[in-house]
């Protein structure tokens, strides 16, 4: 078949055959579901867009057995509105990048919310993406079509390849269609707050309270010069760094945890009460990270052992002015530095390096991501093994080629 | 019961047996390496005892490098490896042959490191699931899977085939509780995947490693999450008249967006065989009995079984019974934990674990009873019912040989229906051999070589835990590597 600029197969099957075309070809292919993200990671160069945005529609919901599957184009906001009317969720409150990176988050669809197991800050207690995905159908680059995982919670028939595929940010395969498990919206919520704390005793606070036994559901720590930024109003105009952590309940038991936390707490200060209707703005807000929009300053993601979250931003500090959003804790934190040609990742990588876990640049101008390491730089065995799943899932290497890797 | 065909063994391989036990006796030490025939006899099933292979040799490492100098030296001499935790594996998942060498890593279970602030424990994957809650228990956290051995099981097995238990409905499973392992390849190389931080930089290995049943590497330290246990938890117990009303009272609770840490199901013949031996108080006059658990302080516990008791009364049940003490609470946990060795004091069984939708369950419980009933066979039923894992427990006669086989029909035909109506063939227990053969009922043959080709990426000559997981014939359509399996006729 004559493989086109931009392609938007309405079928699989219709995918399928661009796919093996173009593996027939060995024409590269940059795969995208509403190009929402489309800015993240190294620039494929490649001059054939394959969407996925035409493949629409859910296919199943069974509320009562906390299961939906839909075609991987489905737009994200019309997955959460049908859910919405359930009452439910997905409870790993998918991260909204394209504010930050410059696309339209309205085009965001649920195949690329898998395909970058993008996670927001209740994945800390529900999980990733990764973690909520049952079951895929989806193409490789041999222009195969397959199916792996299911509709039921429980499944360990053969290989994880759901596991696998999330957050491969399309080199793998093309996903056709995800089945994901949904939760019930909790019947209320609300967050507390103090603030003015430094990184350090932040943190500290985050750690002991999420070692509870109150099921704390987002914890979070923003830095003041961020802080000042929110559009969260009440937040804003404290003029300080804002330490968050989220109750999600029935109001009784949030009424005895918040008492009980009261009381933990008491050496950080004094805990202000967000209200529910104020508590879904502020996380709303953070769910897209709104603190780092209109900016191209580089923005970095890091994941690491939380109580080090403090430390690794310290140790970058001094290379780079550096401004921070902790969340999960501290395990993942976010950081805005100046535009350099690196984007400072040589001196971040180091520090990543040191204190164990994971860097990837987020943000940055295309020349320095086509010259920059985007996704962590992989250790010689686990290169290796990376290397050669891409192979097996694409051989000829069409898949949004060198996206992830230069060498793959 | 043999009827799953094992491939006949190299016979070159076993004729160098000796050799091969001096050889790694020096290598490793004496005391590392079990190569006589009783020490050997200890290993040659796990918790699938019709079937039973002699092992080659078995190795007892202490350290990640003697892992790997064993898994070197096989490997340079094409030896084959079958990985062993504690060998409680329902499906054959360490079930050795003759041409292979058992590594085990059950002398391997230092806790190496707890990290409280960062909610982790990193220990070596020989300590059982049991141990590292109890090593955490006293600070008041718990490691959540909990599958019914974990008395037993080790985290290596629940590693391999990413193990469940009754309250992952709430806590998730072995694969959501694990950030990190240190892995030997099987030409010796060590590699370090995950760590003490969430998710991957990169593709997520560690999600394909978690559930590769053995066949990816030996994993031997890991980087588990703990958890601050909840204040409380108690259960309560709801008898119904009929099955189909219990599974609609389960969708009931789970629609009105109450989870609870557990559901837990049984029929008429398992109440009464747990109820006999274990004398929990399940009610005798009820077609189903529905165990539900829930967690937090009392005022919490309180509200919570209220709401579920509401939920609960829109479904007639004929028995409401809410635990009134710790006794009550354990005794009727120890009566479902119990189930499997309550039936196995009445009758051999074998024991299935295909998942199902919920919304199926009335008419897959008919069948399951139409087809047994077809083969002669009783059945009690016992399944986690929030996430439609069912164990139907298939009894029979181990002394009679027909009635065995029948029971192997039996329970296939089971698997099959489970996955004709949306399940899988296995929920927790892993495919093994026990289920290899069934591979291709829920797979088709591009499913099965995509599968294939990842084991490929990790153990290129396919010398870690073969002729398990894929039917035997698979490899050859999906034209894989092979060197030495050949279905036995």
């Amino acid at each position: 078949m004559q493989l086109t600029a931009d392609m938007r197969p309405d079928t699989e099957a219709a995918l399928a055959e661009i796919i093996a075309s173009a593996s027939a070809s060995r024409t590269s292919l940059e795969l995208s579901g509403g190009g929402s993200k489309r800015s993240i990671g190294r620039p494929t160069n490649s001059t054939h867009n394959v969407s996925t945005r035409g493949l629409r529609g859910i296919t199943l919901y069974e509320p009562n057995e906390m299961v939906m599957s839909a075609r991987s184009g489905t737009l994200l906001s019309e997955v959460q509105s049908v859910l919405a009317k359930g009452n439910q969720m997905l409870a790993f409150e998918p991260l909204e990048l394209a504010g930050v990176v410059g696309g339209d988050a309205r085009q965001a669809t649920i195949g690329g919310v898998f395909a970058t197991n993008a996670s927001g800050p209740r994945r800390l207690a529900a999980g990733a993406a990764r973690d909520h995905l049952m079951g895929i159908r989806g193409v490789n680059g041999r222009g195969e079509v397959f199916k792996n995982g299911g509709r039921v919670m429980k499944n360990v028939t053969g290989y994880d390849l759901c596991k696998g595929l999330a957050g491969s940010w399309g080199t793998l395969a093309a996903f056709s269609e995800v089945t994901f498990k949904v939760m019930p919206k909790p019947p209320a919520s609300t967050t507390l707050v103090l603030l003015g704390l430094t990184d350090e005793i932040a943190i500290e606070a985050l750690c002991s309270v999420m070692g509870t036994p109150y099921e704390i559901t987002g914890a979070l720590h923003i830095q003041q010069q961020l802080a000042v930024t929110l559009d969260h109003m009440g937040l804003r105009g404290q003029g300080k760094a804002v330490t968050a952590f989220r109750l999600e309940a029935p109001p009784k038991s949030i009424a005895y945890r918040r008492d009980k936390l009261t009381a933990a707490l008491k050496v950080y200060g004094q805990l202000h009460d967000l209200e529910q209707k104020s508590s879904e703005t502020f996380w709303d807000e953070m769910t897209r990270l709104s603190v780092f929009e209109g900016s191209d300053h580089p923005l970095w993601r890091l994941s690491t052992a939380p109580s080090k979250g403090p430390a690794v931003v310290a140790a970058i500090g001094r290379y780079m002015p550096v401004s921070a959003l902790y969340d999960w804790s501290g395990g993942l934190v976010w950081i805005d530095v100046p535009v350099t040609t690196d984007a400072g990742a040589a001196d971040v990588r180091r520090v990543i390096a040191t204190h164990g876990g994971h860097a990837t640049l987020i943000r940055a101008s295309a020349s320095t991501r086509s010259a920059t390491d985007v996704f962590q730089t992989l250790e010689p065995g686990v290169q290796r093994l990376s290397q050669k799943l891409k192979a097996t899932f694409d051989p000829s290497n069409i898949l949004n080629p060198g996206r992830m890797y230069v060498a793959f | 019961m043999s009827s799953i065909a094992l491939p006949v063994p190299d016979p070159d391989i076993v004729a160098r047996r000796p050799s091969i036990v001096v050889e790694l006796q020096k290598l490793l030490g004496a005391d590392r390496v079990v190569g006589d025939d009783d020490g050997r006899r200890a290993y040659e099933t796990d918790a699938l005892t019709a079937y039973r292979r002699m092992p080659l040799a078995v190795i007892l490492p202490q350290s990640t490098a003697e892992v790997a100098s064993a898994l070197r030296y096989c490997h340079a001499n094409g030896i084959k490896v079958v990985a062993r935790g504690a060998g409680t594996s329902l499906a054959g998942g360490a079930l050795p042959a003759e041409d292979a060498v058992v590594i085990t890593v059950s002398k391997m279970k230092r806790v190496l490191d707890l990290d409280y602030p960062n909610r982790i424990a990193r220990v070596e994957t020989g300590i059982t699931n049991l141990a590292i809650t109890g090593t955490v228990s006293k600070d008041g956290f718990f490691y959540a899977p909990d599958p019914s051995s974990q008395l037993a099981c080790t985290l290596a097995g629940n590693i391999g085939m990413n193990s469940g238990g009754a309250h992952c409905l709430k806590y998730g499973v072995t694969t959501n509780n694990v950030l990190g392992v240190r892995m030997v390849l099987m030409d010796g190389e060590i590699v370090d995947i995950g760590g003490s931080h969430l998710d991957s930089g990169g593709y997520d290995l560690l999600g394909l490693i978690v559930g590769s049943e053995g066949q990816f590497g030996i994993v031997t330290e890991a980087t588990v999450r703990i958890i601050k246990a909840a204040e409380g938890a108690r259960p309560m117990m709801l008898g119904f008249q009929s099955s189909e009303v219990a599974g609609q009272c389960v969708s009931g609770i789970i629609g009105a967006g109450i989870i609870p840490v557990a559901i837990e199901f049984m029929d008429r013949p398992a109440i009464q065989i747990c109820e006999a031996f274990a004398k929990a108080g399940y009610p005798l006059d009820v077609e189903a009995l529905l165990i539900v658990e829930v967690e937090g302080s009392d005022i919490e516990i309180d509200d919570q079984l209220a709401a579920i008791t509401e939920i609960a009364k829109r479904f007639n049940p004929s028995v409401i019974k809410i635990s009134d003490s710790p006794e009550m609470s354990a005794k009727i946990w120890k009566g479902r934990k119990s189930a499997f060795g309550a039936v196995g004091r009445l009758a051999d069984y074998i024991c299935m674990d295909g998942t199902i939708p919920l919304g199926r369950l009335p008419e897959v419980l008919v069948a399951i009873t139409e087809i047994c009933q077809r083969h002669q066979l009783k059945v009690a039923n016992i399944f986690h019912a929030g996430d439609g894992n069912l164990h139907p427990l298939i009894l029979f006669d181990a002394n009679d040989a027909a009635s065995a086989e029948r029971a192997e029909l039996a329970g296939n035909e089971i698997l099959t229906l489970c996955v004709k109506v949306g399940g899988c063939l296995t929920g927790e227990h892993g495919v093994g051999i026990e289920k290899r053969d069934l591979m291709s009922v829920q797979f088709n043959p591009t499913d099965l070589a995509l599968q294939m080709r990842i084991k490929t990426v990790f153990d290129p000559d396919w010398l870690l835990n073969p002729a398990k997981v894929f039917p035997l014939d698979a490899r050859i359509m999906a034209e894989i590597p092979e060197r030495t399996t050949r279905a036995a006729a």
